[in-house]
């Protein structure tokens, strides 16, 4: 059972969304039917979901769940996959990301941090500097202005402030995962999609992640992937349950964690039963 | 129903084809000519020894005389034949020889370095083997005339040293580095978990080998072998230096022969651009690469085969 | 704890012995290295010294230097290096980044691995054919090196691909993800990381270039000159053609002057592949992630 997203979590299909009470929230994604395949094997199929301005988003699931996936379809990096085909529609900001004529356009819009953590081999100056640096910033201020904003953001500028021009890659995990929060924040984006970000960093700086998180949501649209359910419940306001490959279904936070699903699996995953 | 999705913030740039994107564009046209560069070359290659060389094979080519006449004799003013049977005869029996040398020594260098020792001798030994590989071509016929000449006039009693064993010696020495680094590849592409496996059943490191990682890279070993053969089937330099350089059909390692990559090196240079011998050497040229062209493909057919296995 | 059993006890001793043979064989196999390099050096050592390096050969070639040969193949090198690098760079770059796994990105490594497999001699013949004939360059510097250059491809593309690779494939998504193209990821991310592999992979076809002999003898390299060339155009003396030369076509050479030449040759070849060989190490000990 496929339930597109809806503001009072009911099983209106998509088209009615219009018709909701809540005024001026704009929709940044819509998904349409979407599906990925890798070769014969299918990750993903039927997903429609919407996703709107401002908020977090929370996708939970457990793994090989189509997770991943739905991510990667969204900014187009099938584009180096040959094996990965995309069907359906994504659009972002009104548009089905396949028309755009400049990928890497889009992409800037769309800032993504890992599960695994990559310190790019540049300084740690250079790691958050090179996205301002593509979109053509070049005075050595703003640069600096904004190499220390994000640093600051990801938690991670007290730590590395006295060496920003030592290797990134060589930085510990939980440094590296901040450091790739801070290098995809210095893309100033549209929508960031996080994908499962606390694997790599201890409880201490998740939360103090969690709470940057939760300031961004003024700023930028987030997709929270996440295989912690209680994570998503803290975030998200809405959170879709995926589940081999499908979105089982899309609900208010609070409503589903208070028992409030269209399906029994969502309840099952949330309480801890499975996954 | 777009009035409701969020446009992109209006301080930002729309969705148009930056620099940045012509640039790629630009630099992706430009590396494919690179990456087509390699099979034009192939192709120019060919189509041009064929150019030079057509002549000869529509005009006094027989296809007989060619492939099975020993005689070969360019320059002769009122007979000139082009067999190159005997040619072919000390090619091959020179690559033979240097096989026959090579390819024991080099898998079982390729064992030892791969599989039975580790650390700083196997670097060593690694290292040599380069360097083996590195000395130029015309060194080794330099060795061939003043180092190995003289050694097997001393040791057989023989008038003359530069004959099928000094050449093959020196081919299988030339032809063993490459042999020995694809074997070691083809080792080293064995699962370690085959050899895991073995050993917890109690197999010795030799047995191992012998049992399990020899059978499994059996492809490689083969391809290894593929290309040492077409390394010194093409050799050059070394040949016309040491084989002797006189035209026979040999019948014991004692006996000089000449190359037919040595016979285009020695003559090229004397023969006039578009006479026959000038076009009959280019044939000898089409029939070298063909030969080389086949060796070498089915050598990369084995490879990848074994490859789309795994 | 356990006693040793009669069985293990064979195969221990057949063990040793068996490593003994295989450590002995390849001892043999390398050990001409290091004869042929005590041999040139201890009978053309005494040959060499700056003198012999830097004047021009004498009396028919049979005394002096060899500064000429020296020259020219410092000459014939930099020429090939020149047409060479770029282009198996931009090779290697198409294989490693651009090509998708297709067909023709199969027909292009073919190509390689037979342009790699093609006999010197064929090089020689296609260089006369193509560069001196058809180009119309004459014999001269400029058709030996780009003959060189055809032969030197294949060893720069297969060295260049293999160090792009090594760069690991997260590093370009983390890049493409952020908006870089696959250019810009290439120029910041990857080349940086790749460019001491590619430096050896040059390193290793100047030593391969410096002592080939066949595919310049008809292309541009000339047995005695007895000027030094003044441009890319004129023909020059190479240091392998010198070798054998000396050694075949000249009567009368004092016994040691070959011996020099030939180990100026390989000292020179030897050198660049050791140079090749100390920034592998490098390479492997530095660690960047």
């Amino acid at each position: 059972m496929v339930t597109p997203g809806s503001d009072q979590g009911n099983t209106t299909p998509a088209p009615a969304i219009a018709e909701t009470g809540r005024p001026a929230t704009r929709i940044v994604l819509e998904v349409k039917d979407l599906g990925v395949s890798y070769g014969e094997h299918v990750a993903l199929s039927g997903v429609n979901l919407t996703v709107r301005e401002n908020e977090i988003f929370g996708i939970i699931g457990p793994a090989n769940s189509g997770k991943t996936s739905f991510l990667k379809s969204l900014n187009r990096m099938n584009m180096f996959n040959r094996s990965m085909r995309v069907t359906g529609e994504v659009l972002f900001a009104g548009r089905d990301v396949r028309r755009w004529r400049n990928v890497y356009a889009l992409r800037r819009r769309i800032g993504v941090v890992f599960p695994l953590p990559v310190g790019l081999p540049l300084s740690i100056y250079d790691n958050v500097a090179l996205a301002p640096k593509l979109a053509g910033v070049r005075k050595r201020q703003e640069l600096d202005a904004i190499v220390e904003r994000c640093l600051r953001r990801a938690a991670l500028w007290d730590e590395v402030k006295d060496r920003l021009h030592s290797l990134g890659s060589l930085l510990s995990g939980g440094q590296q995962q901040r450091l790739t929060i801070a290098r995809s924040l210095s893309q100033d984006p549209d929508l960031l999609l996080l994908d499962e970000f606390s694997i790599a960093v201890d409880p201490v700086t998740t939360m103090r992640i969690e709470d940057v998180l939760k300031e961004l949501r003024n700023e930028m649209t987030i997709i929270l992937v996440t295989n912690l359910v209680q994570q998503a419940r803290r975030l998200a306001e809405r959170t879709a349950f995926f589940l081999s490959g499908r979105c089982i279904e899309v609900g208010d936070t609070e409503a589903l964690f208070a028992g409030d699903v269209q399906d029994q699996r969502t309840h099952d995953y949330i309480t801890g039963r499975f996954g | 129903m777009s009035r409701r999705h969020a446009p992109p913030r209006a301080e930002r740039k729309p969705d148009r084809r930056d620099l940045g994107w012509y640039v790629d564009k630009a630099v992706e046209v430009a590396v494919f000519v690179g990456g087509v560069s390699a099979i034009v070359f192939v192709v120019g290659i060919f189509v041009f020894i064929t150019r030079e060389g057509l002549g000869f094979v529509t005009g006094p080519f027989d296809f007989r005389q060619f492939f099975l006449s020993p005689r070969w004799r360019p320059t002769s003013e009122w007979n000139p034949t082009y067999g190159i049977l005997a040619l072919f005869a000390g090619t091959a029996s020179v690559t033979g020889l240097a096989m026959l040398v090579a390819v024991p020594f080099s898998i079982c260098a390729a064992v030892f370095i791969g599989e039975l020792t580790a650390g700083r001798t196997r670097e060593v030994l690694k290292v040599l083997v380069e360097f083996l590989a590195a000395i130029p071509s015309v060194v080794w016929g330099f060795i061939g005339l003043s180092i190995i000449n003289p050694l097997i006039i001393n040791v057989f009693d023989v008038a003359v040293g530069l004959n099928v064993l000094n050449s093959g010696v020196i081919l299988g020495l030339m032809a063993a580095p490459i042999m020995t680094s694809i074997a070691e590849d083809a080792f080293r592409a064995v699962p370690e978990t085959y050899r895991e496996a073995a050993e917890a059943m109690g197999a010795t490191r030799w047995q191992v080998t012998y049992k399990v990682v020899i059978p499994a890279a059996k492809n490689g070993l083969l391809a290894a072998v593929l290309l040492g053969i077409g390394r010194a089937f093409g050799e050059t330099m070394a040949v016309l230096m040491a084989s002797g350089h006189s035209i026979n059909l040999p019948t014991s390692v004692f006996d000089s022969v000449r190359a037919l990559t040595a016979t285009i090196a020695a003559e090229l240079g004397e023969t006039a651009v578009g006479s026959d011998h000038y076009r009959a050497l280019f044939t000898i040229g089409i029939v070298l690469f063909l030969i080389t062209f086949a060796i070498n493909l089915t050598a990369d057919l084995v490879i990848r085969g074994t490859r789309r296995k795994e | 704890m356990f006693s040793p059993t009669a069985l293990n006890l064979r195969n221990r001793r057949r063990e040793r012995w068996f490593r003994s043979l295989f450590l002995l064989t390849t001892v043999i196999l390398v050990f001409p290295v290091v004869a042929i390099l005590g041999t040139l050096i201890a009978k053309g050592g005494p040959i060499l010294s700056l003198e012999f390096l830097f004047t021009e050969p004498r009396e028919g070639m049979t005394a002096g230097g060899i500064f000429p040969a020296l020259l020219g193949t410092v000459l014939l090198v930099t020429v090939s290096l020149l047409a060479a690098v770029p282009l198996g760079v931009a090779a290697a770059i198409y294989l490693s980044e651009y090509a998708a796994e297709s067909r023709f990105t199969r027909v292009i490594n073919l190509a390689i691995v037979n342009l790699a497999g093609v006999p010197s001699i064929i090089h020689a013949l296609f260089g006369l054919g193509a560069f001196v004939l058809f180009l119309d360059l004459g014999t001269s510097i400029l058709a030996a090196g780009l003959t060189l250059a055809i032969m030197n491809l294949p060893i720069l593309i297969v060295a260049t691909v293999e160090s792009l690779q090594a760069v690991p494939k997260a590093f370009r998504e983390a890049c493409w993800t952020m908006g870089a193209t696959r250019w810009q990821t290439i120029r910041m991310v990857v080349l940086p990381n790749s460019l001491t592999g590619i430096l050896t992979g040059i390193i290793l076809a100047v030593s391969r270039a410096a002592g080939e002999t066949a595919p310049i003898m008809f292309t541009g390299a000339a047995f005695f000159i007895p000027v030094l060339p003044e441009s890319v155009f004129d023909q020059t003396m190479a240091l392998s053609l010198h070798l054998f030369v000396v050694t075949t076509q000249v009567p009368g050479v004092p016994e040691a002057l070959p011996y020099g030449v030939a180990l100026t040759l390989v000292g020179v070849v030897l050198a660049f592949n050791a140079l090749a060989i100390g920034f592998r190490t490098h390479l492997r000990r530095r660690k960047k992630w």
